[in-house]
């Protein structure tokens, strides 16, 4: 197919691509701009003027309701565990997944049974387990187990796609050359997969980060962002709303340029060492 | 020496521990506990063990639950329906049209980034676009398209179709590129040689080797869409039910007997839904 002349086909898909990304990002922009409305302005167009008013607002007044501050540092920390674990826990249950064992299928399939159980399933599961324990749910501890029923599968596929293209030589070439288990792993294996467990650390951080249905019922007395942001919508109706939505996706999106600049950084010196 | 014989054997069983066990704690066990609640009977203030079919009675006998069910049916079908269709050109054009993979890992990373941003915000930012005084109904009353806004535009069905397929499209966009990006190209070329035109090579020999990432798709979507309930209710504005919502207004109301019952025919029926998906199409080559 390559090496051809461009058909109509071409043109017209490239043409339907565009308005699909346009379509992706079109709405996010109109927030984007409408966020830095002028102070008397509303929630659509046109702009009455433009400031920065609504991040003042946001960042160093007092809401009537909501607190923007303590949503977010839960999140903040609440994506971090979450990150955290599902990069281990994949990792080591990837590394399982590459022999053979006793219950592998169930576990497989209980995997994916998390991904596509509905969220607010989970999080009335939980909620309830919690309930007839006589547990009090929190963010940090049922609200944790609700996000990794929803990133350990993500992290999980990853470590399988990258396990499997891994070739085992390199493992093999290590043990031939005396290398331990231990030494094999951590000076063979884990570099050369390094670049995928930042993108499964990223998966693991930016799907805790933004989750809201699974954390309705699990967060206890103490909103995560989301929920805050989705209390926001009933109750606020000035811009400020916007400069929020502005502010956390300008957040999520630097996390996803630092982990994608991170990843090629790596790969770049990689193939500048092998060619070295 | 038995240790270092018997380790290499128990290390499997080690290194899936620890994603057994909170699988075991956060999914099995909530779904248990799911269905032992389904069958207690409760009051205006609590919830008492018991082992009653009423909950189950109740839901299916009142008409609103079938009509809702319907309604969240009929939205699984339109939305897959057009996921499908964007998400395999999407793919389509990135596996097929772009030559380099540079720029296809570029443009797939364009499509990817707004799945990692916030769904609330996502659907927030369709205000400014749909609502009465909102970008669209301002361009078309300006263009002398229309003389009044439309209302329909903002909470409504059609917003809720719109934020949907607007979500959910990546989750169809990926694993069909996926299969797209393993067709062997000499298949194509041979098609070609053999004198099959352009339309033909889709239909014979393009689209059934897509058809597990199809599948794969389908299933996220029809799972995303039968238990979604904030973009319901978010975009219709309160005005259309589905499934997730109803159990959502339930637990609101602390009758959590009735969600359950309500979460396991959910489950039972998205169960089926997948099962049916499955039984078209085998996946396991896939995974």
């Amino acid at each position: 197919m390559n090496s051809e002349r461009r058909g109509p086909g071409f043109y017209v898909l490239t043409a339907f691509f565009v308005l699909f990304v346009l379509f992706l990002y079109g709405p996010l922009t109109t927030i984007f701009i409408l966020s830095f409305q002028g102070p008397n302005g509303g929630l659509t167009f046109p702009m009455n003027g433009s400031s920065l008013r609504w991040f003042e607002n946001l960042l160093f007044e007092q809401q009537a309701v909501g607190d923007f501050g303590g949503a977010f540092s839960r999140s903040l920390m609440l994506g971090l565990m979450t990150m955290a674990t599902t990069v281990v826990v994949s990792l080591l249950a990837g590394l399982a997944f590459r022999r053979r064992f006793l219950g592998a299928g169930p576990l497989f399939y209980l995997t994916i049974a998390s991904l596509i159980v509905p969220s607010i399933l989970i999080s009335l599961g939980i909620g309830l387990a919690f309930n007839v324990a006589g547990l009090e749910p929190a963010w940090y501890s049922s609200g944790f187990g609700a996000h990794l029923t929803w990133t350990l599968p993500f992290g999980l596929l990853i470590m399988f796609a990258v396990f499997n293209r891994f070739n085992p030589a390199y493992e093999e070439a290590a043990r031939d050359l005396g290398a331990s288990p231990w030494q094999t792993f951590a000076h063979v294996v884990l570099p050369i997969i390094l670049p995928s467990l930042i993108g499964v650390g990223l998966f693991g951080f930016t799907l805790s980060y933004d989750e809201f249905a699974r954390t309705l019922m699990t967060s206890g007395s103490f909103n995560t962002l989301p929920l805050e942001i989705y209390g926001m919508t009933t109750n606020v109706t000035t811009p400020v709303l916007y400069a929020l939505g502005t502010l956390t996706t300008v957040f999520s999106m630097a996390i996803i340029v630092v982990a994608l600049a991170s990843i090629a950084v790596l790969r770049r010196r990689r193939a500048r060492r092998v060619a070295g | 020496m038995t240790l270092s014989r018997l380790a290499p054997r128990l290390a499997p069983y080690l290194q899936a521990m620890p994603l057994t066990l909170i699988l075991a704690a956060f999914l099995v066990l909530p779904i248990a506990t799911i269905v032992m609640v389904s069958f207690w009977d409760y009051d205006s203030i609590r919830i008492f063990p018991a082992f009653v079919f009423t909950n189950y009675q109740e839901t299916i006998t009142s008409p609103v639950t079938w009509s809702t069910y319907i309604n969240t049916l009929k939205y699984t079908v339109i939305v897959w329906a057009l996921t499908l269709v964007i998400g395999f050109w999407v793919a389509y054009y990135l596996a097929f049209h772009i030559r380099t993979a540079t720029t296809q890992m570029v443009l797939f990373l364009i499509c990817t980034i707004p799945f990692l941003t916030s769904n609330i915000i996502r659907m927030i930012s369709w205000i400014p676009f749909l609502g009465r005084n909102g970008l669209l109904n301002q361009t078309m009353m300006s263009l002398g398209i229309i003389h009044q806004p439309l209302e329909f535009l903002l909470f409504s069905d059609f917003a809720v179709v719109l934020a949907m397929v607007h979500l959910y499209t990546l989750f169809m966009v990926t694993p069909i590129f996926n299969t797209l990006m393993r067709i062997d190209r000499s298949l194509i070329e041979a098609a070609r040689d053999a004198g099959a035109s352009a339309f033909q090579i889709l239909t014979n020999v393009i689209i059934p080797l897509a058809k597990p990432g199809i599948a794969i798709g389908s299933i996220f979507v029809v799972t995303l869409v039968m238990g979604d309930f904030i973009t319901v209710r978010f975009m219709s504005g309160g005005q259309s039910a589905s499934v997730g919502l109803m159990m959502a207004n339930q637990i609101a109301l602390l009758q959590y007997p009735a969600a359950a019952a309500n979460a396991v025919i959910l489950l039972i029926l998205v169960l089926l839904l997948v099962g049916g998906i499955l039984r078209i199409v085998n996946i396991r080559k896939e995974l």
